[in-house]
């Protein structure tokens, strides 16, 4: 399998995603600049984290109109996997590739520390390696990664399972204390309707093995290599 | 062609919650501006546009709104003011 990993002006965590699916998933990726017009066979895309453009205006909104991202969205319209994580979750949003939008931290301080995250929803192309309910542990590092939908687009998140990570504590329990930015209804992950676009702002990439304290995000990319096949 | 400068007020929508506007409400109470029932804080941009008329300018500018500018799932934008450059 071949991912592609996209780098923007400012993005930070490009790196950390190449370690986790060369050498720790062991298959191929190659890296993708926002100017390539071409994704170069790919069957994986990666939007990794960090400040694109700096965050200007709002983050993800300017990366949005970057060269590749035609690429990024005919990828994603041909059913094929996309994957962002914290800024590329924004931009995934800013994209409309996925519903809502991620809005400043609700306690406005920059937050980065472990977190638990209950794994839900329907979404096999990511989740296959997990069990449903699963409580994971993860990084997150993030100043604006308050998700925020109007409420009939929360209804049709959770109708039709496509919030697939919820911030909670150690014993899966959903609660206020556990949600480190305000997300609306504890929302750290979620798909697209067809279930191939996956925006996080928790790192899987990070916690790929035990040196780095968790390895709780390997899974979601053992899950890609048994739907995309090696 | 004239040369407008087009200034745009963009806030958080009204119902979500902008932590920034809560922290200045609350200071304000607590300097004894107990009157304020809300703050938002947004930015406002000023842009210096070419166009045949004011209202062409505002045309261009809120298309830019629409497609850049002003995120539609969080945020309102208004056209403050139109002057000549």
């Amino acid at each position: 399998m071949k991912f592609g990993i996209v780098t923007f002006p400012g993005s930070n965590c490009d790196v950390d995603a190449m370690h986790a699916v060369t050498d720790q998933l062991g298959q191929t990726a190659v890296s993708l600049w926002h100017r390539d017009h071409d994704t170069q066979g790919c069957d994986v895309l990666i939007l990794p984290g960090g400040f694109s453009y700096g965050d200007a205006l709002r983050a993800g909104a300017i990366a949005r109109f970057s060269p590749i991202m035609q690429e990024v969205l005919a990828h994603a319209e041909r059913g094929a996997p996309v994957i962002g994580i914290c800024n590329g979750f924004q931009i995934l949003c800013e994209s409309h590739l996925l519903p809502g939008a991620l809005m400043r931290n609700a306690g406005l301080k920059f937050v980065c520390d472990w977190v638990h995250l209950r794994v839900e929803g329907a979404a096999p192309a990511f989740l296959s390696a997990y069990q449903s309910g699963q409580v994971l542990r993860m990084p997150v590092a993030h100043g604006e990664g308050r998700f925020a939908a109007d409420d009939d687009t929360l209804d049709a998140l959770e109708g039709n399972g496509q919030v697939v990570f919820r911030y909670c504590d150690a014993a899966g329990r959903i609660t206020p204390e556990s949600n480190p930015n305000g997300a609306l209804r504890g929302i750290a992950g979620i798909t697209n309707a067809a279930g191939n676009v996956l925006g996080m702002m928790p790192h899987p990439e990070r916690a790929v093995e035990a040196l780095l304290g968790s390895t709780d995000g390997l899974p979601l990319f053992e899950s890609l290599l048994a739907r995309v096949g090696a | 062609m004239s040369r407008f400068r087009v200034s745009v007020h963009i806030v958080p929508r009204k119902g979500l919650l902008d932590p920034q506007g809560k922290a200045v409400t609350d200071a304000l109470h607590a300097l004894g501006f107990s009157h304020v029932t809300d703050t938002r804080i947004g930015r406002h941009l000023v842009l210096d546009v070419t166009a045949e008329s004011a209202a062409a300018a505002e045309v261009s500018v809120t298309a830019m709104c629409d497609k850049l500018l002003a995120n539609p799932v969080t945020e309102d934008y208004q056209i403050v003011s139109t002057v000549t450059a």
